[in-house]
C-alpha cells in the first residue's frame, strides 16, 4: 500500500490537520437522543460521553438498541427524521456540531467525516456502476477534478480491489459481499476524512472476508492517519482493533477505556457479563449444570478444584439460563454414542439457469460423508455458499439428494413416503436461522407451539395446553407469552420459541442451521446454554450448522469443516482446535477475532 | 450463489498463524465505570409483560379506528349498505310509479329533486338505484377473489407448468377490452333473453379476476419460501395445509386492499356497462341507467344526471378511501417494532 501515502497529499490542504494532537477530534458530552414515537418519546441515548484523539481508533461496542449506531450517526448528523438530540454537544474538532447549520453538516460529510455503513447489500445503488458511485461522492466534494477516472481507480485500488479501472465499470450485483464492502470503504475514505464512522462494517461477511477487510481498513487508516469509530456488537473484535472501548448499555456508557484493560480487567457488571459470554474468547465447550454439579462435588471431594481437562472455565460462568426443575432424563431409543444419522457419499446438483437459456450444474454439496452420534452435537462449519443449508435441508428431507444416502436410525431418508415419512418428522426437528422469519406472525405463541400437537393429533386441548406450558418453562419463558404474537418478541426470545416447537414432539435429532447467527452475544450464550442444558436433559442429538467457530467450541463434540460443497476435514472438537490440519480451517481459526487476545 | 460472482479474495494473504496483540496506545487513557445505580443491570432478553398483545387484525383495528379517512370512508359504506338492504326508509315514494304529467318537473313537497323526463321521482331512483349497484359490486369482487384467489395462490404456491398455464390465461383475459367482452357475453343464447344483475356479475368476473391473481401469485411467491412454512413442512403438515394455513393468512393484506379498491371499480364498471346499454335491463333500477337515460336531457335538465352520477360518485369514492385506509393500516413493514 505504498501508493496511499503520494495520494494522501492529493487533497486540498487543510490548515487544521497540524493541529495539537493532544486536543480530541471528537468529542461527545453528556449527549442525550430522543425519538418521537405514537407511543411517546423514547430517550434511546442519555449522558454518553466519548472522545476521539486525532488518528485514534475507537469502538462502541453494545448489544442491539444500546443506542452505540445512534451516537454515531447523531456525530454525522444523520438521525432520522423523528430522532433529536435532547442535550449535550458533540463537538468536532471545536465545533458543535449539534449547533451547526444543515449546511455546515452537508460540507462535514464525506470530506471530513466519512462512513461505511452496516448492510453491504443494500448500501450501494444497484442502477448505478460502482466508478459512478465513487465518483459521486469524489464531485459532492469537490475533489473530481479532470482526470477523475483515474481518481476514481486509484481510491477501488486501494481498498484493495483488484483491477480497479475494470471493476469501476461493473455494477454492484456483480460483486460479493466482501468486494461491495470494499467498494463503499473506498468511498468513506474516497476524500481522506479525519474521521470515520464504521458501523458494523463487517457483520454480514464471513469470518475469513471479515478479517480481510478490517486488516485492510487498519493499514489504510493508520497510513491515512484516520480516526476511526468502529461500532460493533463483538467484543472481542473492538479489542482486537481499537485503542480505546466504550460499552454501551441501555442508551448508556457503563465503561470506557483502554481496550486490553476492560477485556482484562472488567469493571461494570455489564462489561463482565459481555467478556464473560463472547463467544471468541470461549476455550472450551459449555458444561450442563448438571455436568458442573457433578463435577463441583467430584472435586469437593477429592479436594481438587480443577475442571475436566486441567482449563478453566470462562464460559457459562453468568448463571443466566438455569432451567428451574430438572426433570429425569428420557431415555433414547437407541443408547448415546450410537449413531443415530449417518450420511454417505452425499451431493446435491442444483441446475443454474445460464446465459441464452442454457443449463449449468451447480454441485452444491459434492460426495460428503459423516455419521453423528446420539447424544452428541456434530457441528458443519463453512462460509456462506459451502453448501452446509443444503445438507441441513437434505437432513430433514425438505430436499431431495442427487445421489447418495441418509440414513437416519438405519432408515433410509430420501426415499421415506407417507406415515413413515410423517414418523420421521416427529423425530427430527429444525430450527432456523432467521428468528424473525421462523414464527408465522398471524399465529400467536400458544398455536405456534401447539401447531406440531395438532399435527400429529397428540393428546386433547387439556393436554396440549398443559404440554405448551411445560415447553415454555422447559425454554426460561413465562407463561404468559402464550397469548403474545411473534412481532411483539426479540430475536433471542422468538429462537427460545423456535426451540419449544421443535421440542413439542420429543425429537431425537434437532438440525439447527445459524440457530444463533443473528442473536446478540449475550443472547446467543443465553440460546446456546439452554441447548445444552437441553441436551443433557433430554438426550438430544444436534447437527449444528454454523459459520462460526467460536459457537463450535462452545457447542460441538465434532465438527466438520466444508468449503466449496466438500468436507475438507472431520474431527473432535479438540482436534479442531488445538491441531488443525488443513490449510482452511487454520484460516478460518485465525479469523475468528480476538482468539489471541484473552488466554 | 451465482457462478458470475468474483472471488472474495482482493488480497490474498499468506495463511501463517497470526497473534494479533490488540493496539496499545501511547496516550493514557482513562479507564470510566459509571456508578452502578444509574444503569441496573437487567436480566438478560426479558419479556415485557406490561405491553399489551395484539394479533395483525387487532392492531390494524387499532390503528384504523384513529384514521378519519377511515371512518369517513366506513360511516358512508354503511349509510349506503343501509339504504341498498332498505331503501323503503329513506324514500317514500314509488320509484316505478311515474307519470307524464309530472315530465322534467322541478322539485317540489315530497319530491326534493324533481322527476326525470319520464315523470318519475328523481330522488326515489337514485335510493333505489343504490340496491342493484352495490349487488353488482359486492358479488363482483366475491366472485373475483373466489376465482382469481385460488388461481394466484396455486400458480404462486407450486409454480412450474401451473404457473405458466394459469399466468398466460390471465394474460389472456387481461388482453380482452372489458367492454367488448362484456358485449359478447351478453350475446351469448344464455343471456340474451334473460338478462339480470347476475349477467353483469358474470361478465365482469370474467374480465375482472387476473388482477386478483396477480395479486395473490405476488403475496404468495413472497411468503412461501417464508422459515415458517418450511418449519411447518418439517413438522409434517402437507404443502397444501400449509398453503391454507401458514401462506394464505399471511397473504391476505394485500388482497384485501385491492379488493375493497376494485368493489368500487366494478361499480363503475357496471354503470358503465348500463350506460351504453349492455349492462342492467332497463326494467332494473339502477345509476347507470339512470344516467343513460339523463343524457338526452343533460342541457336543458343536467340535475336529473347529476344526482345518479353523486351517489355513484360517492359510493366508489368511499370503497376506494377504504381501500386505502386499509393499505395503511395493513402494511406489515409497519408492523415490526
Amino acid at each position: 500500500m505504498t501508493h496511499v501515502s503520494h495520494i494522501n497529499n492529493a487533497k486540498s490542504v487543510d490548515s487544521k490537520t497540524a493541529r495539537d494532537a493532544d486536543t480530541p477530534l471528537l468529542e461527545i458530552r453528556d449527549l442525550a437522543i430522543t425519538f418521537d414515537t405514537s407511543n411517546g418519546p423514547v430517550h434511546a441515548v442519555r449522558n454518553a460521553h466519548l472522545s476521539i484523539m486525532p488518528g485514534e481508533t475507537v469502538a462502541i461496542v453494545g448489544e442491539s438498541g444500546s443506542g452505540k449506531s445512534t451516537t454515531a450517526l447523531a456525530a454525522i448528523g444523520l438521525l432520522p427524521s423523528n430522532g433529536r438530540v435532547s442535550g449535550g454537544q458533540i463537538f468536532f474538532d471545536g465545533e458543535d456540531i449539534t449547533k451547526a447549520s444543515s449546511k455546515r453538516i452537508v460540507e462535514l460529510r464525506g470530506s471530513s467525516i466519512g462512513m461505511v455503513p452496516q448492510d453491504p447489500m443494500s448500501n450501494l445503488n444497484p442502477v448505478w456502476k460502482i466508478g459512478f458511485q465513487v465518483k459521486e461522492t469524489l464531485k459532492a466534494n469537490g475533489l473530481a477534478g479532470a482526470n477523475s477516472k483515474e481518481r476514481v481507480a486509484e481510491v477501488l485500488a486501494e481498498a484493495g480491489l483488484p483491477d480497479a479501472a475494470a471493476r469501476a465499470k461493473q455494477y454492484p450485483h456483480e460483486f460479493s459481499g466482501g468486494m461491495r464492502q470494499r467498494a463503499l470503504i473506498a468511498i468513506g475514505l474516497a476524500c481522506r476524512p479525519r474521521l470515520l464512522i464504521a458501523d458494523e462494517p463487517t457483520s454480514a461477511l464471513d469470518v475469513t472476508v471479515q478479517r480481510q477487510i478490517l486488516d485492510h481498513l487498519d493499514r489504510m487508516t493508520t497510513e491515512l492517519g484516520t480516526a476511526v469509530l468502529l461500532i460493533t456488537h463483538d467484543l472481542g473484535l473492538a479489542a482486537e482493533r481499537a485503542e480505546k472501548l466504550v460499552v454501551m448499555y441501555k442508551g448508556q456508557v457503563v465503561e470506557s477505556g483502554p481496550a486490553l484493560e476492560i477485556l482484562r480487567n472488567p469493571q461494570h457488571p455489564y462489561t463482565q457479563r459481555l467478556v464473560n459470554s463472547a463467544p471468541s474468547m470461549a476455550s472450551q465447550r459449555l458444561q450442563s449444570q448438571k455436568a458442573k454439579d457433578a463435577l463441583a462435588s467430584a472435586a469437593a471431594q477429592t479436594q481438587e478444584s480443577v475442571s475436566a481437562d486441567g482449563h478453566s472455565v470462562p464460559v457459562a460462568k453468568d448463571p443466566m439460563v438455569v432451567p428451574s426443575s430438572v426433570s429425569p432424563v428420557i431415555p433414547g431409543h437407541a443408547a448415546k454414542g450410537e449413531t443415530i444419522l449417518e450420511i454417505k457419499n452425499l451431493t446435491k446438483v442444483f441446475k443454474l439457469r445460464g446465459a441464452l437459456g442454457k443449463a449449468t450444474d451447480f454441485k452444491a454439496v459434492d460426495d460428503i460423508s459423516f455419521s453423528v452420534p446420539r447424544g452428541s452435537t456434530t457441528a458443519i462449519v463453512g462460509e456462506s455458499g459451502s453448501g452446509k443449508s443444503t445438507v441441513a435441508q437434505m437432513t430433514l428431507s425438505l430436499l431431495a439428494p442427487t445421489e447418495g444416502s441418509i440414513l437416519f436410525d438405519g432408515v433410509e431418508v430420501n426415499t421415506l413416503k407417507g406415515k413413515a415419512l410423517f414418523d420421521f418428522r416427529r423425530r427430527v426437528q429444525p430450527i432456523f436461522q432467521d428468528p424473525y422469519g421462523s414464527l408465522d406472525p398471524m399465529f400467536n405463541i400458544y398455536r405456534t407451539i401447539e401447531e406440531p400437537l395438532k399435527i400429529h393429533k397428540i393428546g386433547d386441548k387439556k393436554s396440549r395446553e398443559k404440554k405448551v406450558r411445560e415447553l415454555l418453562d422447559q425454554v426460561s419463558m413465562p407463561a404468559s407469552t402464550m397469548q403474545r404474537y411473534p412481532n411483539e418478541l426479540s430475536g433471542g426470545q422468538r429462537q427460545r420459541i423456535a426451540i419449544a416447537r421443535a421440542l413439542a414432539l420429543n425429537p431425537d435429532v434437532i438440525i439447527c442451521d445459524e440457530a444463533v447467527s443473528a442473536l446478540d452475544v449475550l443472547v446467543q450464550a443465553q440460546v446456546l446454554n439452554l441447548l445444552n442444558e437441553l441436551q443433557e436433559e433430554l438426550g438430544l442429538t444436534y447437527l449444528f450448522i454454523t459459520h462460526d467457530l467460536a459457537v463450535v467450541r462452545q457447542i460441538a463434540d465434532n465438527v466438520c469443516v466444508m468449503q466449496h460443497g466438500r468436507i475438507v476435514e472431520t474431527s473432535s472438537t479438540d482436534e479442531v482446535f488445538n491441531n488443525p490440519k488443513q490449510v482452511y480451517t487454520q484460516e478460518l481459526l485465525n479469523a475468528i477475532p480476538g482468539a489471541s487476545l484473552l488466554v | 450463489m451465482s457462478e458470475n460472482l468474483t472471488p472474495d479474495k482482493g488480497t490474498t494473504e499468506p495463511v501463517t498463524p497470526v497473534t494479533r496483540q490488540g493496539k496499545i496506545s501511547s496516550r493514557t487513557i482513562e479507564h470510566f465505570v459509571a456508578p452502578l445505580e444509574e444503569t441496573p443491570l437487567a436480566a438478560v432478553d426479558n419479556v415485557d409483560e406490561t405491553t399489551v398483545s395484539l394479533s395483525l387484525w387487532a392492531d390494524a383495528w387499532r390503528n384504523l379506528r384513529k384514521q378519519p379517512l377511515f371512518i369517513i370512508s366506513a360511516l358512508l359504506i354503511l349509510l349506503v349498505v343501509v339504504v341498498a338492504i332498505v331503501p323503503g326508509l329513506f324514500a317514500h315514494v314509488d320509484p316505478t310509479s311515474c307519470t307524464l304529467a309530472d315530465s322534467a318537473e322541478g322539485p317540489r313537497s315530497g319530491h326534493p329533486l324533481g322527476f326525470t323526463l319520464q315523470g318519475c321521482d328523481v330522488y326515489s331512483r337514485m335510493i333505489y338505484g343504490t340496491r342493484a349497484s352495490l349487488t353488482v359490486g359486492i358479488f363482483t369482487t366475491l366472485g373475483v377473489l373466489i376465482i382469481g384467489g385460488i388461481m394466484g395462490a396455486l400458480a404462486g404456491y407450486y409454480g412450474g407448468w401451473l404457473d405458466t398455464i394459469l399466468a398466460r390465461l390471465a394474460d389472456i383475459f387481461f388482453a380482452l377490452p372489458l367492454i367488448l367482452g362484456a358485449i359478447i357475453i351478453n350475446q351469448l343464447p344464455l343471456f340474451r333473453d334473460n338478462k339480470s344483475v347476475w349477467t353483469v356479475v358474470i361478465a365482469l368476473v370474467a374480465f375482472g379476476w387476473p388482477q386478483i391473481a396477480r395479486i395473490t401469485r405476488g403475496a404468495v411467491i413472497e411468503n412461501r419460501n417464508a422459515d415458517f412454512v418450511m418449519a411447518a413442512k418439517a413438522l409434517g403438515l402437507s404443502p397444501f395445509r400449509a398453503l391454507m394455513k401458514h401462506v394464505v393468512p399471511n397473504s391476505l393484506a394485500p388482497i384485501i386492499v385491492v379488493a375493497s379498491i376494485s368493489l368500487g371499480t366494478f361499480i363503475v364498471a357496471e354503470a358503465t356497462l348500463s350506460f351504453l346499454g349492455i349492462g342492467l335491463p332497463f326494467s332494473v333500477i339502477s345509476w347507470g341507467n339512470d344516467i343513460s337515460a339523463a343524457q338526452t336531457q343533460v342541457r336543458n335538465n343536467p340535475s336529473v344526471l347529476l344526482w345518479p352520477a353523486v351517489a355513484l360518485s360517492i359510493t366508489v369514492l368511499s370503497f376506494i378511501m377504504l381501500g386505502d385506509a386499509l393499505r395503511d393500516a395493513l402494511d406489515p413493514k409497519a408492523r415490526k417494532r
